[in-house]
Protein backbone atom coordinates (compact mmCIF):
# COMPACT_ATOMS: atom_id res chain seq x y z
CA UNK A 1 0.00 0.00 0.00
CA UNK A 2 1.80 3.32 -0.97
CA UNK A 3 0.18 6.45 -0.73
CA UNK A 4 1.80 9.05 -2.98
CA UNK A 5 1.06 11.82 0.67
CA UNK A 6 3.34 11.77 3.41
CA UNK A 7 1.97 12.00 6.76
CA UNK A 8 4.50 14.58 7.70
CA UNK A 9 3.42 17.00 4.72
CA UNK A 10 -0.43 17.60 6.22
CA UNK A 11 -1.96 18.79 8.89
CA UNK A 12 -4.97 19.28 10.63
CA UNK A 13 -6.77 21.51 8.17
CA UNK A 14 -4.90 20.42 4.77
CA UNK A 15 -7.56 20.90 2.06
CA UNK A 16 -7.93 18.21 -0.48
CA UNK A 17 -8.13 19.31 -4.09
CA UNK A 18 -12.07 19.67 -4.53
CA UNK A 19 -13.78 17.72 -7.74
CA UNK A 20 -17.11 18.34 -9.22
CA UNK A 21 -18.87 14.73 -10.27
CA UNK A 22 -21.54 15.23 -12.97
CA UNK A 23 -24.66 12.74 -12.80
CA UNK A 24 -27.00 12.12 -15.65
CA UNK A 25 -29.35 9.64 -16.32
CA UNK A 26 -27.55 7.83 -18.40
CA UNK A 27 -24.97 7.90 -15.23
CA UNK A 28 -27.28 6.43 -13.23
CA UNK A 29 -28.51 3.06 -15.30
CA UNK A 30 -25.05 2.42 -15.85
CA UNK A 31 -24.54 2.62 -12.11
CA UNK A 32 -27.60 0.20 -11.39
CA UNK A 33 -26.29 -2.26 -13.62
CA UNK A 34 -22.52 -2.61 -12.04
CA UNK A 35 -23.75 -2.32 -8.64
CA UNK A 36 -27.00 -5.12 -9.01
CA UNK A 37 -29.16 -1.96 -7.78
CA UNK A 38 -32.25 -1.72 -9.98
CA UNK A 39 -34.32 0.19 -7.42
CA UNK A 40 -36.98 2.09 -10.04
CA UNK A 41 -36.46 5.44 -8.24
CA UNK A 42 -32.97 5.44 -9.86
CA UNK A 43 -34.68 5.14 -13.24
CA UNK A 44 -38.07 5.34 -13.15
CA UNK A 45 -39.71 9.02 -13.02
CA UNK A 46 -43.16 7.89 -13.01
CA UNK A 47 -42.46 5.47 -9.84
CA UNK A 48 -40.01 7.99 -7.78
CA UNK A 49 -42.86 10.48 -8.07
CA UNK A 50 -45.60 7.79 -6.77
CA UNK A 51 -43.28 6.93 -4.28
CA UNK A 52 -43.16 10.58 -2.99
CA UNK A 53 -39.68 11.72 -4.47
CA UNK A 54 -39.82 14.93 -6.41
CA UNK A 55 -38.15 12.84 -9.55
CA UNK A 56 -35.60 9.98 -10.07
CA UNK A 57 -32.66 10.15 -7.83
CA UNK A 58 -29.26 8.96 -8.02
CA UNK A 59 -28.23 6.03 -5.50
CA UNK A 60 -26.86 6.86 -2.38
CA UNK A 61 -23.89 4.74 -2.59
CA UNK A 62 -23.06 6.36 -6.01
CA UNK A 63 -23.26 9.34 -4.23
CA UNK A 64 -20.42 7.39 -1.96
CA UNK A 65 -18.59 6.02 -4.51
CA UNK A 66 -18.02 9.88 -6.13
CA UNK A 67 -17.05 11.59 -2.60
CA UNK A 68 -14.24 8.86 -1.85
CA UNK A 69 -12.15 10.00 -5.02
CA UNK A 70 -11.25 13.11 -3.67
CA UNK A 71 -9.64 11.25 -1.03
CA UNK A 72 -8.44 7.97 -3.34
CA UNK A 73 -7.16 10.78 -6.15
CA UNK A 74 -5.26 12.09 -3.40
CA UNK A 75 -3.68 9.18 -2.13
CA UNK A 76 -2.78 8.00 -5.74
CA UNK A 77 -3.62 4.05 -3.86
CA UNK A 78 -7.03 3.27 -3.55
CA UNK A 79 -6.39 0.94 -0.92
CA UNK A 80 -5.09 3.33 1.60
CA UNK A 81 -8.34 3.71 2.79
CA UNK A 82 -9.07 1.98 6.32
CA UNK A 83 -12.74 3.17 6.86
CA UNK A 84 -15.00 4.86 5.25
CA UNK A 85 -18.67 6.33 5.98
CA UNK A 86 -21.31 8.32 5.64
CA UNK A 87 -24.81 9.38 6.27
CA UNK A 88 -27.79 10.19 3.33
CA UNK A 89 -29.22 12.88 4.33
CA UNK A 90 -30.57 14.26 1.08
CA UNK A 91 -31.17 12.96 -2.16
CA UNK A 92 -29.68 13.82 -5.32
CA UNK A 93 -32.17 14.90 -7.79
CA UNK A 94 -31.51 13.54 -11.50
CA UNK A 95 -33.58 15.54 -14.24
CA UNK A 96 -34.18 13.98 -17.81
CA UNK A 97 -32.22 16.48 -19.56
CA UNK A 98 -28.74 16.96 -20.82
CA UNK A 99 -27.49 18.44 -17.66
CA UNK A 100 -28.52 16.00 -15.08
CA UNK A 101 -27.20 17.08 -12.01
CA UNK A 102 -23.30 17.68 -10.33
CA UNK A 103 -22.44 16.20 -6.91
CA UNK A 104 -19.57 19.05 -5.43
CA UNK A 105 -16.96 17.76 -3.10
CA UNK A 106 -14.53 18.71 -1.15
CA UNK A 107 -12.09 17.65 1.80
CA UNK A 108 -9.63 18.41 4.57
CA UNK A 109 -8.19 16.54 7.30
CA UNK A 110 -9.64 16.71 10.84
CA UNK A 111 -7.36 14.61 12.46
CA UNK A 112 -3.65 13.15 12.54
CA UNK A 113 -4.34 9.41 13.70
CA UNK A 114 -1.79 6.62 14.86
CA UNK A 115 -0.37 4.59 12.15
CA UNK A 116 0.36 7.69 9.58
CA UNK A 117 -3.29 7.41 9.33
CA UNK A 118 -5.45 10.64 8.99
CA UNK A 119 -9.05 11.27 9.06
CA UNK A 120 -10.43 12.94 6.43
CA UNK A 121 -13.49 15.03 6.42
CA UNK A 122 -15.88 15.30 3.57
CA UNK A 123 -18.35 17.63 2.40
CA UNK A 124 -20.79 16.54 -0.50
CA UNK A 125 -23.44 19.09 -1.96
CA UNK A 126 -25.88 19.44 -4.89
CA UNK A 127 -27.09 22.84 -5.88
CA UNK A 128 -25.81 23.74 -2.23
CA UNK A 129 -27.61 21.57 -0.37
CA UNK A 130 -25.28 19.17 1.77
CA UNK A 131 -25.79 15.48 0.48
CA UNK A 132 -24.38 13.30 2.86
CA UNK A 133 -23.80 14.00 6.73
CA UNK A 134 -20.54 12.57 9.20
CA UNK A 135 -18.67 11.86 5.49
CA UNK A 136 -15.48 10.49 6.92
CA UNK A 137 -12.66 8.68 5.69
CA UNK A 138 -9.75 7.45 7.76
CA UNK A 139 -6.32 7.02 5.55
CA UNK A 140 -3.21 5.74 5.30
CA UNK A 141 -0.49 7.63 3.77
CA UNK A 142 3.52 6.98 3.37
CA UNK B 1 -45.96 -3.06 14.25
CA UNK B 2 -42.26 -2.51 16.20
CA UNK B 3 -40.15 -5.09 14.61
CA UNK B 4 -39.50 -8.11 17.23
CA UNK B 5 -36.22 -7.00 19.50
CA UNK B 6 -35.09 -10.62 20.07
CA UNK B 7 -33.65 -10.49 16.57
CA UNK B 8 -30.98 -8.28 18.35
CA UNK B 9 -27.51 -9.95 17.94
CA UNK B 10 -29.15 -12.70 15.05
CA UNK B 11 -26.25 -13.82 12.87
CA UNK B 12 -27.33 -15.67 9.26
CA UNK B 13 -25.66 -18.16 7.90
CA UNK B 14 -22.76 -17.57 5.38
CA UNK B 15 -23.25 -16.55 2.10
CA UNK B 16 -22.28 -18.38 -1.00
CA UNK B 17 -18.53 -17.27 -2.33
CA UNK B 18 -19.03 -14.25 -4.45
CA UNK B 19 -15.98 -14.66 -7.19
CA UNK B 20 -14.77 -10.96 -7.69
CA UNK B 21 -13.65 -10.92 -11.55
CA UNK B 22 -11.94 -8.21 -12.63
CA UNK B 23 -13.97 -7.19 -15.34
CA UNK B 24 -16.65 -6.62 -12.44
CA UNK B 25 -14.62 -4.32 -11.34
CA UNK B 26 -13.90 -2.37 -13.98
CA UNK B 27 -17.18 -2.01 -14.97
CA UNK B 28 -17.82 -0.74 -11.54
CA UNK B 29 -14.80 1.63 -11.95
CA UNK B 30 -16.31 2.74 -15.43
CA UNK B 31 -19.66 3.60 -13.38
CA UNK B 32 -18.55 5.83 -11.10
CA UNK B 33 -15.91 6.83 -14.14
CA UNK B 34 -13.23 6.52 -12.02
CA UNK B 35 -9.85 6.36 -14.33
CA UNK B 36 -7.67 4.75 -11.26
CA UNK B 37 -5.39 2.77 -13.18
CA UNK B 38 -4.96 0.35 -9.84
CA UNK B 39 -8.78 -0.98 -10.58
CA UNK B 40 -8.00 -2.04 -14.06
CA UNK B 41 -4.16 -2.20 -14.74
CA UNK B 42 -2.60 -5.29 -12.96
CA UNK B 43 0.63 -4.19 -13.24
CA UNK B 44 -0.01 -1.05 -11.66
CA UNK B 45 -1.89 -2.22 -8.65
CA UNK B 46 1.29 -4.11 -8.61
CA UNK B 47 3.44 -1.12 -8.28
CA UNK B 48 1.36 -0.23 -5.15
CA UNK B 49 2.37 -2.87 -3.82
CA UNK B 50 -0.90 -5.31 -4.34
CA UNK B 51 -0.95 -8.65 -5.79
CA UNK B 52 -3.68 -8.13 -8.36
CA UNK B 53 -6.14 -5.35 -9.68
CA UNK B 54 -7.96 -3.71 -6.49
CA UNK B 55 -11.49 -3.03 -6.24
CA UNK B 56 -13.20 0.97 -5.51
CA UNK B 57 -14.11 1.30 -1.91
CA UNK B 58 -17.28 0.78 -1.95
CA UNK B 59 -17.43 -2.37 -4.36
CA UNK B 60 -17.94 -4.90 -1.87
CA UNK B 61 -21.64 -2.57 -0.92
CA UNK B 62 -23.04 -4.81 -3.85
CA UNK B 63 -21.98 -8.49 -2.37
CA UNK B 64 -22.84 -7.08 1.36
CA UNK B 65 -26.16 -5.45 0.25
CA UNK B 66 -27.04 -8.70 -1.08
CA UNK B 67 -26.24 -11.00 1.86
CA UNK B 68 -28.04 -8.40 3.90
CA UNK B 69 -31.11 -9.67 1.60
CA UNK B 70 -31.50 -12.90 4.50
CA UNK B 71 -32.30 -10.28 6.92
CA UNK B 72 -34.70 -8.03 4.92
CA UNK B 73 -36.72 -10.44 3.49
CA UNK B 74 -36.51 -12.69 6.47
CA UNK B 75 -40.24 -13.40 7.05
CA UNK B 76 -40.00 -13.84 10.95
CA UNK B 77 -38.58 -10.36 10.92
CA UNK B 78 -41.18 -9.17 8.90
CA UNK B 79 -39.57 -5.88 7.45
CA UNK B 80 -41.51 -3.76 5.13
CA UNK B 81 -38.92 -3.43 2.36
CA UNK B 82 -41.18 -1.00 -0.10
CA UNK B 83 -41.13 1.73 3.22
CA UNK B 84 -37.24 1.31 3.92
CA UNK B 85 -34.52 3.55 2.40
CA UNK B 86 -30.60 3.13 3.56
CA UNK B 87 -29.67 5.71 5.95
CA UNK B 88 -25.79 5.33 6.65
CA UNK B 89 -23.41 3.12 5.42
CA UNK B 90 -19.72 2.22 6.71
CA UNK B 91 -16.76 0.08 5.95
CA UNK B 92 -14.10 -0.61 7.66
CA UNK B 93 -11.08 -2.42 5.51
CA UNK B 94 -8.62 -4.70 6.24
CA UNK B 95 -7.21 -4.65 2.38
CA UNK B 96 -9.07 -3.99 -0.45
CA UNK B 97 -11.04 -5.92 -2.02
CA UNK B 98 -9.67 -7.33 -5.43
CA UNK B 99 -9.94 -9.49 -8.73
CA UNK B 100 -10.23 -13.36 -8.10
CA UNK B 101 -11.32 -13.03 -3.90
CA UNK B 102 -14.15 -15.62 -3.07
CA UNK B 103 -15.81 -13.24 -0.63
CA UNK B 104 -18.29 -14.42 2.09
CA UNK B 105 -20.29 -12.71 3.92
CA UNK B 106 -21.93 -13.12 7.88
CA UNK B 107 -24.45 -10.92 8.30
CA UNK B 108 -25.88 -10.27 12.06
CA UNK B 109 -28.49 -7.88 12.99
CA UNK B 110 -26.55 -5.17 15.51
CA UNK B 111 -29.87 -3.38 16.70
CA UNK B 112 -33.39 -2.32 16.28
CA UNK B 113 -34.90 0.76 17.35
CA UNK B 114 -38.14 2.68 17.13
CA UNK B 115 -37.42 6.32 16.13
CA UNK B 116 -40.93 8.67 15.65
CA UNK B 117 -42.40 5.40 14.42
CA UNK B 118 -40.07 5.00 12.16
CA UNK B 119 -37.74 1.60 12.48
CA UNK B 120 -34.27 1.82 12.32
CA UNK B 121 -32.70 -1.18 11.79
CA UNK B 122 -28.63 -2.18 11.56
CA UNK B 123 -26.86 -4.66 9.94
CA UNK B 124 -23.20 -5.68 10.20
CA UNK B 125 -22.03 -7.69 7.33
CA UNK B 126 -18.23 -9.21 7.85
CA UNK B 127 -16.40 -10.19 4.77
CA UNK B 128 -13.84 -13.39 4.20
CA UNK B 129 -12.04 -14.26 2.11
CA UNK B 130 -11.89 -18.23 0.84
CA UNK B 131 -8.78 -18.69 3.27
CA UNK B 132 -10.87 -17.28 5.69
CA UNK B 133 -9.12 -14.19 6.33
CA UNK B 134 -10.95 -10.90 7.33
CA UNK B 135 -11.51 -8.44 4.04
CA UNK B 136 -13.50 -5.75 5.13
CA UNK B 137 -16.75 -5.11 7.77
CA UNK B 138 -19.79 -3.16 6.09
CA UNK B 139 -22.43 -1.65 8.72
CA UNK B 140 -25.63 -0.80 6.68
CA UNK B 141 -28.43 1.20 8.66
CA UNK B 142 -31.82 0.61 7.16
CA UNK B 143 -34.66 3.24 8.17
CA UNK B 144 -38.26 1.75 7.45
CA UNK B 145 -40.69 4.70 7.15
CA UNK B 146 -43.99 4.79 9.16
CA UNK B 147 -46.86 3.77 7.35
CA UNK B 148 -49.26 6.45 6.92
CA UNK B 149 -52.36 6.30 8.90
CA UNK B 150 -55.28 4.93 6.62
Amino acid sequence: MTAKISYADVEVGTELPAQSFPVTRATLVRYAGASGDFNPIHWNEKFAKEVGLPDVIAHGMFTMAEAIRVVTDWTGDPGAVVEYGVRFTKPVVVPNDDRGAVIEVSGKVAAKLDDNTVRVDLTATNDGRKVLGMARAVVRLA
Amino acid sequence: MALDQSFVGRSYPPTEPYEVGREKIREFAEAVGDTNPAYTDAEAAKALGHPDVIAPPTFVFAITFKAAGQVIQDPQLGLDYSRVVHGDQKFAYRRPVRAGDRLTVTSTIESIKSMAGNEVLDIRGEVHDEAGEHVVTAWTKLVARAAEEA
